[in-house]
């Protein structure tokens, strides 16, 4: 099997079966992770660039191991946001970057539809981390993967995706992922911040969290932005946290063997209380690692599919 | 220079005429009307099977022309018109400078004379420099031949301002067009905030934003008594503010283009940008709503808000293109597919949108074929299809959602002042 695109933009526009076949992968990825000698030589010979119009630490660190990890030359390129407009158009930098014979370019944005935009113009494969409010899909990928390692299945799952709906792109590729394997998501968080008609994407809505929280298997929370707060979308991170942080008590409604993810970083105390983030139904430093593996996966699959192709 | 028409189905409202007959024009002005004329020496057009409509009246487009003039020029622009059967157009202040003077007026005037294809008319500005802020010298572009005034691109968002500019106008008798927005609301989104926006992730004007200053506007104007023309009209609740302002007595004449009545937000997947235009694509029930806003004449025109672009700006992220979309080669192949076609407007009705009603709220002497009136004749083929190629089009720009769309409806002649300009779709 082989993904259709050259291109990771998103899950929205990829197959349930693409999906799972990636999670495939990115089991025999962690099992090389977990080994002594974390070396392998899928990716020789391939070259990997990193194009960060954003601040990033764990997303472009992980993309860079995963790529040390199988062999790659791999290069970073960061450029201030500020710079997106006023500088080189991107289609101007992406050609450049892919004149230099690079095989996979990540990049992450902070309009929705630049690495799709990207992707039409450059030859090299294109990986989407993060895009704008649209899409992280290898994020919702490792999400799924810690799922699938903690819960064994992810059909008929209730997922409760918890926060700030409305600017998440983790929170998009969840829904799109989980819904097209078969889980059960709703989304909660305050009327402000839910994306307007995001139940037609499939999920249920909830301006409670208590109503998201109950029965759950597992429970992603999301970032709160002190910037939405000054945009006046919710008064005070006092009342947020009040309404619809997480703590001991609210993990209650949840099932008894219900897991947590959080995509990182946490604000602690405010999206979810600290002994609910060092708790032991906390999964978030194991989704660190499987990050590494997943992306290990993709990189791969990618980069595989390019190379039959050029030998047909 | 003599032309005769033959056999052409005629359909002008102002006459209310409708049916085969032969037009005879002599020194750019039509001289006769009837049945079976002769002309042994000049130019006889066989418009048998085809329809003989007064040349189209656009009353909201860009020439970008002075300024932007890598976009879109008055040559340009006046051969993009020409090719959609427009022979009369208006071109909006936006430009840099922008109309707010004489001088600029002057310009566009002189520059359609010499390089023009179709008749020209600046719109003014309302307030100096657009910024909503002082008015305009609304007088002086009047009398210097402004045929309307708009901050088109910017509303007036003052209501204090904008109270002020209709007051001011109405003694100028000349036609304020108000770009509907409040700018709060809209925030910097860049396509209709719904299900569409979500699952892009993208920012979304809601269309509360238009509607909020549409009401404002109707307000104003029926508080002043004054007359408004209410410009791009998108959505469902705009038509049925303006449709109940219009049955309390408020002066108000609107307008929509045919993207709001041919595309819905779904045109924006993939990011792309060639759908991104303000006010931005709506939903089903939207279109829905002005296809029976212009039926039951709520929506009095149907204007192009022709908006040409350069590539550059379009081949950009989703959030920084720019705003609008070329529209004069597509108006009339829009308009017989989608409203004539389904049976939402007769052929009386689109003559009333795209020629006399925007001719009178211009206060224009056009939009009518008449014995003794200036000849301006579009002659279209309502049932040929063809498959729109953006890359033929003479704009300058090609910035066109509706490339490769299958379109019935074809501009085969289009005659300015007597002036044969397009012959057999070509442009002479």
């Amino acid at each position: 099997m082989y993904l259709k695109s050259k291109d990771l933009l998103g899950l929205k526009d990829i197959t349930a079966e693409e999906i799972q076949y990636i999670l495939d992968t990115a089991k025999t990825m962690k099992m090389i992770l977990e080994s002594k000698n974390k070396k392998t030589p899928h990716l020789a010979g391939k070259s990997i660039v990193t194009l960060f119009y954003e601040n990033s630490t764990r997303t472009r660190l992980s993309f860079e191991l995963a790529s040390k990890y199988m062999g790659a030359s791999s290069a970073n390129i960061s450029v201030a946001a500020s710079s997106v407009a006023k500088g080189e158009s991107l289609i101007d930098t992406g050609k450049t970057i892919d004149a230099m014979g690079t095989d996979v370019i990540i990049i992450r944005h902070p309009m929705s539809g630049a690495p799709h935009l990207l992707a039409k113009h450059v030859n090299a494969s294109v990986i989407n981390a993060g895009d704008g409010m649209n899409e992280h899909p290898t994020q919702a990928l490792l999400d799924m993967f810690t799922i699938m390692e903690k819960k064994g299945r992810i059909k008929g799952l209730k997922v409760a995706i918890i926060g700030d709906i409305y600017h998440s792109r983790v929170a998009r590729s969840n829904i799109w992922g989980l819904t097209k394997l078969g889980a059960d998501v709703s989304v909660s968080g305050p009327s402000t911040l839910l994306p307007p008609e995001i139940d037609k994407a499939g999920v249920r809505v909830y301006n409670t969290i208590q109503e998201g929280l109950l029965d759950a298997d597992v429970i992603i929370g999301l970032r709160i932005q002190k910037e939405r707060q000054q945009k006046g979308l919710f008064p005070t991170l006092r009342e947020y946290s009040r309404f619809f942080g997480l703590d001991d008590k609210r993990l209650l409604l949840a099932k008894e063997d219900a897991i947590i993810l959080h995509p990182g970083p946490v604000n602690r105390g405010i999206e979810l209380s600290s002994s609910v983030i060092d708790g032991e139904r906390s999964y978030i430093n194991e989704q660190v690692t499987n990050g590494v593996a997943v992306r290990m996966a993709l990189l791969y699959l990618l980069t595989r599919r390019s190379s039959n192709e050029s030998i047909n | 220079m003599k032309v005769l028409i033959k056999n052409g189905h005629v359909v002008d409202v102002k006459t209310k005429l409708d049916g085969i007959y032969d037009i005879f024009i002599e020194n750019g002005k039509i001289v006769e009307i009837g049945h079976d004329l002769e002309l042994i020496n000049g130019d006889v057009i066989d418009a048998s099977g085809m329809y003989v409509l007064p040349g189209f009246v656009d009353a909201h487009c860009h020439l970008r022309d002075p300024g932007f003039e890598y976009k879109e020029d008055i040559e340009s622009g006046t051969m993009s018109a020409a090719m959609g059967g427009f022979t009369s157009i208006a071109c909006m202040p936006n430009t840099n400078p922008v109309i707010d003077n004489e001088s600029v007026i002057r310009y566009i005037k002189s520059k359609a004379k010499q390089d023009g294809f179709v008749n020209v008319y600046p719109i003014g500005a309302i307030t100096k420099g657009l910024k909503g802020e002082e008015l305009a010298e609304i007088g002086e572009l009047k009398f210097a031949g402004a045929v309307a005034i708009s901050d088109d691109g910017n509303p007036v968002s003052n209501s204090s301002v904008m109270k002020k500019a209709l007051q001011y106008a109405s003694m100028f008798d000349i036609t304020v067009i108000s770009h509907c927005e409040d700018r709060e609301l809209s925030d910097e989104g860049v396509m209709n905030e719904g299900y569409q926006s979500t699952i892009l992730g993208l920012k979304g004007i809601p269309t509360a934003a238009e509607e909020i200053m549409v009401a404002r506007d109707l307000i104003l104007a029926e508080y002043l008594k004054v007359p408004i023309h209410i410009a791009h009209v998108s959505t469902r609740l705009s038509v049925e503010l303006i449709r109940n302002a219009k049955k309390r007595g408020v002066k108000v004449t609107a307008e929509t283009c045919p993207h709001y009545f041919s595309l819905t937000d779904e045109a924006c997947s993939g990011f792309n940008t060639l759908a991104k235009v303000n006010p931005p694509l709506r939903t089903r029930q939207d279109v829905d709503a002005i296809i029976e806003g212009l039926a039951d004449g709520t929506i009095d025109i149907i204007a192009t808000d022709h908006a040409p672009h350069h590539a550059d700006e379009k081949d950009v992220e989703f959030n920084i293109a720019a705003f609008g979309m070329v529209g004069f080669e597509t108006a009339l192949p829009l308009a017989i597919t989608n409203l004539v076609k389904p049976g939402h407007l007769t052929m009386n009705q689109l003559v009333e949108k795209m020629c006399l009603n925007p001719s009178k709220i211009l206060g224009l002497n056009k939009g009518t074929i008449e014995v003794g009136r200036t000849a301006d004749i579009t002659i279209v083929d309502i049932n040929e299809e063809n498959i729109i190629n953006v890359n033929n089009f003479k704009s300058k720009s090609k910035n066109s959602p509706f490339d490769g769309f299958k379109l019935t409806g074809a501009v085969y002649y289009t005659i300015v002042n007597g002036n044969v300009v397009v012959r057999e779709k070509v442009l002479l």
